[in-house]
C-alpha cells in the first residue's frame, strides 16, 4: 500500500475553496485527540477553544484586537510569498515599527497635539520597512538567502527592544520597572466603541489593508508581476520584470505593514513599550497567510480563526487548567493541515496496492 | 586558562555541529528541511523529561535520537509523498515544535536536570593544553567528531553517499538510472532528524542541564546558516561550528568581565556574525553555484 499522487490537468476550484476548511476539520480532531491525551474531556476543550470566546460582546472585541496585527502582517507576507520572497522576520519588523513608532511619546513627550499619532504610525511603517530592507537588500544585492538573514533579525530586535526598555527608554517614574512611560492620551489609538470593548482602529487598517492589497493582486499589473516572478522567475524576466527590484518592493510591503501593525499594537492595546510585546504574531502571521491561501480576503477570515486560537487557548486555561502553551502547539498543526490539504489542489490522491497484484487483477477482466 | 576556553567553546560548538552535520546530509539528497530549530527543541524536552524521569541520561539521548526522527518523518511525508513547499513546511515544523515542546515542558520549568558525566581517557588527558580538550568531554562531543568524520567518508568515499548526492544534483537523471529518489530522501531526512534531536539533547543534558522553554535559542537556524557558510562540506561545518562557538563564547566572556557595551547587543552578536558571515559567502556567487546541489528545495514527483 501506497501513496500516489497523479497531477490534475487544471487546479480544482472546489479544492481550492474548501482546502482550508477540511484542514480546519482535521486540525480539530487532531486537537481532541491531544486534549484526551492530556487527560481533559475533548469536547469541552474545543468548547472552550472556538466557542466560549465568541459569547460575549467585550470578548469579541478582544477578537479584533487579536486578529488585527495576525491579519496586517499576514496580508503582506502574502506579498513576499506569492513572489517567491520568503520573509519570516516578520516578528522583527513588528518589533522595529513599535520601536520606531514610540520616539515621539517616549523622547518627546511634552510633544502633545492631534499630530502625534499620524506621525506614529507613519514612522512606524517607516521603521518596519527600513528594518526589512535589510535582508532584502542582502538577497538583491548579494544572492544571500533571505530566510536566514530575516530571520536571525528577529533576534536582534528581540534583544534591542529588552535593552531599550531597560536602558535609555526605562521610565523615570516607574519603580525600575522595564518599561517606558505610559503613553500620553495624543498618542493612543482610539477605541471604536468604548462603551461596549476595547477594540481600537487596528482592526480597521487591516481590513482597509486587506481590501487594498486584494485589489492590487487581482486586478493590477503589478499584482500580475508579482505572480509571474513567484510561479516562473523565467518568464518574468523574458516579461521584462526585475526580480530584484520585486525583491525589495515585497519586503518594503511587508515591513511597512508589520511595523503597522506594531506601533498600533503598542499605541492602542499596551499603551507603552514593554520588554515583551507580541506572543509571536510574527510568527503566527505565516500560518493565517497559508490559511487564507495567501489571498488577502482570505486572510481576513484566517487571522480571525487564529485570533480565536488564542483567546481560546486563555478560555481553556482559566477553565480547564489547560496550558496556555497548547495553543502554539494546535496552530502549528493548523499549519501542517493547511499544507497537506493544498496538495488536493493540484494532485488526486489514490491509494494503490503493490503493482504486481494490480496488473493480474487487469488480466482477470 | 587556554585550555578551559577551548573547552567552553567546544560546549557552544557541538550542538551546532551535530545539528549541520545531519542538516547538510539532508541538502545534500536535494531537500531543505528548516525544521531544524524544532526538532531540536523537541530533541531537548525529551531528552530532558526521559532523563529525569528515568535517571539515565543514556535513555534521554536515544528517546531524542527516536524523536527527532519522528518528526522528520512527519515533515517527508508531506514534503516527499504529499509533494507540499519544503520552506513553508519546513516553518511549520518549527512552529509545531517550539509549541508542542513549550507544552510538553511545562512540567519540567526549574526541575534539576541530569547531567552527562565527562568520559575521560586515561594517559591522553594528560597531554598538557590540549589533552583534556580534546579527551575528557561529554561522550556526545565524541560522537560529534566521529558524525564529522563518518559523513565526510560517506558521501565521498562509498556508493551509496554517491547516490546520495546524485539524487541531489539531479533528481530526474537518478531516477531514469533506477534509484528510488523518494526513498533516499526520505533515509536522509530522517538522519536530519535524528541529528537534531541528538543536538537537542546535548543542550538539555550537558550545555544547561535543565529546561527553559524556547531553550534552542536560535540555534537550529545558526546550523541551517552553518551548512550555507560551509558550502555543504562536512569539515568547513565542523571550522564553522567552532567559529561560532568562539563567537558566542567570546561575548559571554565580555559580559562577564563587564565590556561597557550593554549586554543584550552582545548577545546579539552570534545573530549578527551569521548575517555577515552569510553574506560574505553568498557574494561569491561562483562558489555558491557550484557547491549548491542543483535539486536543492526542488519537488519530485516520478514521471509515469
Amino acid at each position: 500500500m501506497r501513496l500516489e499522487l497523479i497531477k490534475r490537468p487544471q487546479h480544482s476550484v472546489l479544492f481550492s475553496a474548501i482546502s482550508p476548511l477540511i484542514a480546519l476539520v482535521l486540525t480539530m480532531i487532531a486537537g481532541a485527540i491531544m486534549f484526551s491525551v492530556l487527560g481533559k474531556n475533548p469536547l469541552d476543550a474545543l468548547y472552550y477553544y472556538f466557542i466560549d470566546p465568541l459569547r460575549e460582546t467585550w470578548s469579541l472585541h478582544e477578537l479584533a484586537i487579536k486578529a488585527a496585527p495576525l491579519i496586517l502582517i499576514a496580508v503582506g507576507l502574502s506579498v513576499c510569498f506569492l513572489s517567491n520572497n520568503w520573509n519570516i522576520g516578520a516578528e522583527g519588523q513588528f518589533i522595529a515599527g513599535a520601536i520606531a513608532g514610540s520616539i515621539l511619546p517616549v523622547v518627546f513627550p511634552d510633544f502633545q497635539n492631534w499630530l502625534v499619532l499620524p506621525l506614529m504610525l507613519i514612522m512606524g511603517m517607516a521603521g518596519g520597512a527600513a528594518y526589512a530592507a535589510v535582508p532584502a537588500f542582502l538577497k538583491a544585492r548579494f544572492n544571500t538567502n533571505e530566510i536566514l538573514t530575516s530571520l536571525m533579525l528577529v533576534y536582534v530586535a528581540e534583544l534591542f527592544l529588552d535593552w531599550i526598555v531597560r536602558g535609555p527608554w526605562r521610565d523615570p517614574g516607574g519603580m525600575n520597572f522595564p518599561e517606558t512611560r505610559d503613553f500620553h492620551s495624543f498618542a493612543i489609538l482610539p477605541e471604536l466603541m468604548p462603551a461596549a470593548g476595547r477594540a481600537n482602529w487596528g482592526i480597521v487598517f487591516a481590513i482597509i489593508a486587506a481590501l487594498v492589497l486584494w485589489f492590487v493582486l487581482g486586478k493590477t499589473r503589478k499584482g500580475f508581476e508579482i505572480r509571474v516572478l513567484g510561479q516562473s522567475p523565467r518568464a518574468g524576466r523574458f516579461a521584462g520584470f526585475s526580480a530584484s527590484r520585486m525583491v525589495m518592493v515585497a519586503f518594503l510591503i511587508s515591513g511597512a505593514l508589520a511595523g503597522l501593525a506594531g506601533i498600533s499594537e503598542v499605541a492602542g492595546a499596551i499603551g507603552q513599550l514593554q520588554p515583551s510585546i507580541s506572543p509571536g504574531y510574527g510568527f503566527t502571521a505565516i500560518i493565517v497567510a497559508f490559511l487564507g491561501r495567501l489571498n488577502p480576503l482570505g486572510i481576513v477570515a484566517a487571522g480571525f480563526v487564529l485570533a480565536l486560537s488564542y483567546l481560546g487557548g486563555e478560555a481553556a486555561q482559566i477553565s480547564l487548567g489547560l496550558s496556555d502553551k497548547a495553543a502554539r502547539a494546535f496552530q502549528g498543526m493548523l499549519l501542517f493541515f493547511v499544507l497537506g490539504c493544498d496538495t488536493l489542489i493540484h494532485y488526486r490522491i489514490r491509494l494503490v496496492g503493490r503493482a504486481p497484484q494490480v496488473r493480474e487483477a487487469a488480466e482477470h477482466v | 586558562m587556554f585550555e578551559s576556553v577551548l573547552i567552553t567553546i567546544a560546549t557552544a560548538a557541538t550542538p551546532l555541529l551535530i545539528a549541520a552535520i545531519g542538516e547538510l546530509v539532508v541538502e545534500r539528497s536535494g531537500v531543505l528541511n528548516l525544521g531544524v530549530e524544532g526538532m531540536m527543541v523537541m530533541g531537548a524536552v525529551t531528552g530532558f523529561g526521559v532523563a529525569i524521569t528515568t535517571g539515565s541520561p543514556w535513555l534521554g539521548v536515544f528517546a531524542a535520537i527516536l524523536v527527532g526522527a519522528a518528526f522528520a518523518l512527519l515533515f517527508g511525508f508531506l514534503t516527499l509523498t504529499l509533494v507540499t513547499n519544503q520552506v513553508a513546511t519546513g516553518l511549520a515544523l518549527t512552529l509545531l515544535g517550539l509549541g508542542v515542546s513549550g507544552m510538553i515542558g511545562e512540567a519540567f520549568i526549574g526541575l534539576p536536570g541530569v547531567k552527562m558525566s565527562p568520559w575521560v581517557i586515561p594517559v591522553l588527558s594528560d597531554i598538557p593544553l590540549v589533552g583534556r580538550f580534546l579527551f575528557a568531554q561529554a561522550p556526545l562531543f565524541y560522537i560529534s567528531i566521529l558524525l564529522v568524520i563518518g559523513v565526510s567518508y560517506f558521501l565521498f568515499s562509498t556508493r551509496a553517499g554517491l547516490t546520495l548526492r546524485s539524487v541531489g544534483d539531479n533528481h530526474d537523471s537518478a531516477h531514469a538510472l533506477g534509484i528510488r529518489v523518494i526513498a533516499v530522501r526520505y533515509a536522509a531526512v530522517m538522519f536530519g532528524g535524528a541529528c537534531a534531536g541528538l543536538a537537542g539533547a546535548y543542550l538539555s543534558l550537558v550545555y544547561t542541564p535543565q529546561w527553559i522553554e524556547n531553550m534552542t535559542a536560535g540555534r537550529g537556524w545558526i546550523a541551517l546558516a552553518l551548512v550555507v557558510f560551509a558550502s555543504w562540506r562536512p569539515w568547513r561545518v565542523l571550522a564553522g561550528a567552532y567559529l561560532f562557538g568562539a563567537v558566542s563564547i567570546g561575548q559571554l566572556h565580555a559580559q562577564v568581565i563587564g565590556v561597557s557595551v550593554p549586554s543584550q547587543l552582545l548577545s546579539a552578536l552570534p545573530y549578527v556574525a551569521t548575517i555577515v558571515v552569510l553574506v560574505l559567502i553568498s557574494r561569491n556567487r561562483r562558489l555558491t553555484m557550484v557547491n549548491t546541489p542543483a535539486c536543492l528545495g526542488r519537488p519530485f514527483v516520478p514521471a509515469r
